[in-house]
């Protein structure tokens, strides 16, 4: 049932502080970056958010699947909170990008491949909310946009690999050989956790308000047929 | 041959179906009566596999008795409504030819032809059906829909637009079906007609079943009575 | 199975070649497409010929949207799909028959529109059209194998026409990409050893999104 629960206050309170844990560490902790000063601290933001944001994505997924093979309509609801929160999440890492990259590349954007990627990433997504938006029954709506969820997923990986080939500026290849400094490391993994945090608690507090609608629906289908 | 165990149908808020029971014994011929919107057609086609139930089930069990997967029990229903599921731009010959592809059955030229005849059609093979009337449209549609001679047979208003003549041919059509044994389920507003064709009765009131008997359980006129004040009374 | 996909096929060609409906329509948005980015592109004249493969799938995918926008079109008049639905098949076999027709619809299109092309552009090529045509084949097929699963997703909403090009190109962005990018090794740098890459990219989405889209089918069919 659609309420909120004690574990969500919980919830609430440990994201409070994880996110104050979080500020403290990456504007206090962590060192400042030599060349680019300052402004590099918008990493710890830029990095967490895409980080939770793919996350969402994939809950996308796995609930799309889980609905079409279950078809209960607590995964639809699941789906679309995700596919929201990874729209919201998508946005602030284009959002944290072009004002990291003005000053450091001197262009707000760049067509390379990690920024062209994000930026269909969350078109799909937006696609996919647009289509529940137009699809009046929930049930078909449901199917449809499970079907929709699942190939968007898909497709992502291979417009990852398809637009990659193009030379790339980005610093991409700074976590995979451990180039990232290890003194930023703990700002890192802290500011990670608090947004993969954020991301668990909100999710919760979506599906529960879109649970709490299917009771509306349910209610009103009461109230408009007296027995 | 058919059972439908706590049905219910949701468009959102809305409720199209609901505790809806009922299960039809193999040769019955049921007559579902109820006003626009009470959820016959939503019944129908959610019997057919066109629509998903909300709630609850729909079994269809093949003539031996066993019960049969979605796709396997479209093959034993023809589903004929108002809507004719014509391609305007194909022949009538095209037409059928297409559905028997589909259906794997043999669509020789001859073979078409001579559904056609049956339905009046004979000499209208190759003309485009854009340039049929309603009634040629839906005799067509009928031959379409029973190509395949389905053991349950659904019928959704399949009077509308058909002249006195076709009326004539849909009952015969129907009537030497059901005495084949097959079985049929027909929404119909046409009281007397639905009634003289049927051997039981449903009326369906705001998608709930309201009344459910054998024919020879009510005269027409005290049925008619009784749907009246059915209607009116919601 | 394969005769019955066959029907579906026949079925859709036969109308559209009888009442050419959606080719027309899709020849000349293509042509019109051409003649917009004559005009857009003036300022760059001079380099006309790199800007050439994009122009021609902006072209091709325009139409080619058109195209399936209508694919429903003979499904919804009379409420066909209801008829098709009650058929004992799997509805793969829709997907694949309409799908091929789609193929088909748009492959004349686009050969239409690149023979034109070559004169609005001043191109000249001979040796080079098979490989073209590779191509634009495996193109095309990668286009379709989505758009066909995303028109009969765009049918199914209230929006319908308008939706399709907003869910339909991000999906298809990797064939459009690696398209424009083979195109151009084609028309401008000949170096065919480099096609290797965009075919293999396009060959893997078609082959992926058109078996996901032959699963899922199923699930956006409804009349």
């Amino acid at each position: 049932m659609a309420e909120r629960s004690r574990f969500d206050n919980t919830l609430g309170a440990l994201l409070f502080i994880g996110m104050i844990l979080a500020l403290y560490m990456a504007f206090l902790q962590a060192p400042r970056e030599r060349t680019m000063g300052d402004l590099q601290r918008i990493f710890y933001f830029h990095v967490p958010a895409g980080i939770a944001g793919l996350t969402a994505l994939a809950v996308n997924f796995a609930a799309s699947v889980a609905y079409l093979a279950r078809k209960d309509r607590w995964w639809d609801s699941l789906a679309l909170s995700a596919a929201e929160l990874g729209v919201v999440f998508l946005a602030m890492v284009l959002v944290t990008g072009p004002i990291w990259a003005k000053p450091v590349w001197m262009v707000w954007w760049t067509w390379s491949p990690r920024l062209t990627s994000a930026l269909v990433l969350w078109m799909l997504y937006v696609a996919y909310l647009l289509i529940r938006n137009y699809i009046p029954d929930p049930d078909r709506c449901a199917g449809i946009s499970a079907v929709f969820g699942i190939v968007a997923f898909i497709d992502a990986p291979i417009v990852w690999f398809s637009i990659r080939w193009w030379r790339d500026i980005h610093p991409s290849p700074m976590l995979e050989t451990g180039g990232l400094s290890p003194a930023m490391r703990p700002a890192l993994w802290t500011c990670t956790a608090a947004f993969l945090l954020m991301l668990v608690y909100l999710l919760r507090r979506r599906l529960c308000l879109e649970l709490a609608r299917h009771d509306v629906e349910m209610l009103a289908r009461r109230v408009q047929l007296p027995r | 041959m058919l059972e439908v165990r706590g049905l219910a149908k949701y468009f959102g808020r809305f409720t199209a179906l609901r505790d809806f029971n009922v299960s039809v014994g193999r040769g019955e011929f049921v007559s579902l009566f109820g006003r626009n919107g009470a959820g016959k057609t939503t019944f129908l086609r959610v019997v057919a596999g066109l629509s998903r139930p909300s709630e609850g089930l729909v079994r269809i069990h093949a003539p031996g008795g066993e019960t049969l997967t979605p796709q396997a029990s479209r093959g034993l229903m023809g589903y004929l409504s108002h809507d004719t599921a014509l391609y305007l731009d194909l022949t009538a010959v095209e037409n059928l030819r297409f559905y028997a592809e589909l259906h794997g059955l043999p669509h020789a030229d001859s073979d078409l032809e001579a559904r056609l005849a049956l339905v009046g059609l004979a000499h209208w093979g190759h003309e485009s059906v854009r340039n049929f009337s309603r009634g040629m449209q839906q005799r067509l549609a009928i031959a379409r829909a029973f190509l395949h001679d389905p053991e349950v047979l659904l019928l959704d208003e399949p009077f509308t637009g058909l002249d006195q003549t076709g009326t004539e041919f849909l009952r015969t059509y129907l009537g030497e079906a059901h005495g084949r044994g097959k079985t049929c389920l027909m929404a119909t507003h046409d009281v007397p007609l639905g009634y003289e064709m049927s051997d039981r009765l449903i009326v369906i009131e705001k998608g709930l079943v309201t009344l459910d008997v054998p024919k020879s359980a009510l005269s027409l006129d005290r049925f008619q009575e009784l749907y009246r004040e059915v209607a009116k009374g919601s | 199975m394969i005769r019955r996909i066959w029907a579906v096929f026949r079925k859709d060609v036969l109308i559209e070649f009888r009442t050419k409906d959606s080719l027309n329509a899709m020849l000349f948005f293509g042509v019109v497409v051409l003649v917009v980015f004559n005009f857009a592109l003036e300022s760059v004249r001079d380099t006309m010929r790199e800007a050439v493969p994009g122009v021609l799938w902006v072209a091709f995918a325009f139409s080619g949207t058109l195209g399936l926008n209508r694919m429903f079109a003979a499904e919804k008049e009379n409420r066909s799909l209801q008829g098709l639905l009650m058929v004992p098949i799997d509805r793969g076999v829709l997907y694949i028959g309409k799908m091929l027709a789609a193929t088909l619809f748009m492959l004349i299109t686009e050969a239409a529109v690149f023979v034109l092309s070559l004169v609005f552009f001043n191109l000249t090529v001979w040796r080079e059209i098979p490989y073209l045509a590779i191509v634009f084949l495996i193109g095309t097929l990668g286009f379709t194998a989505v758009g066909t699963l995303l028109a009969a997703v765009a049918a199914n909403t209230r929006m319908r026409e308008v939706l399709l090009p907003l869910i339909l190109f991000p999906v298809i962005l990797p064939i459009l990409v690696n398209a424009v990018e083979a195109t151009g090794i084609i028309l401008n740098s000949r170096d065919y050893a480099a096609l290797r890459l965009p075919l293999t990219i396009m060959a893997v989405f078609t082959v992926v999104l058109a078996t996901v889209s032959y699963l899922l089918f199923d699930y956006v069919l409804e009349d």
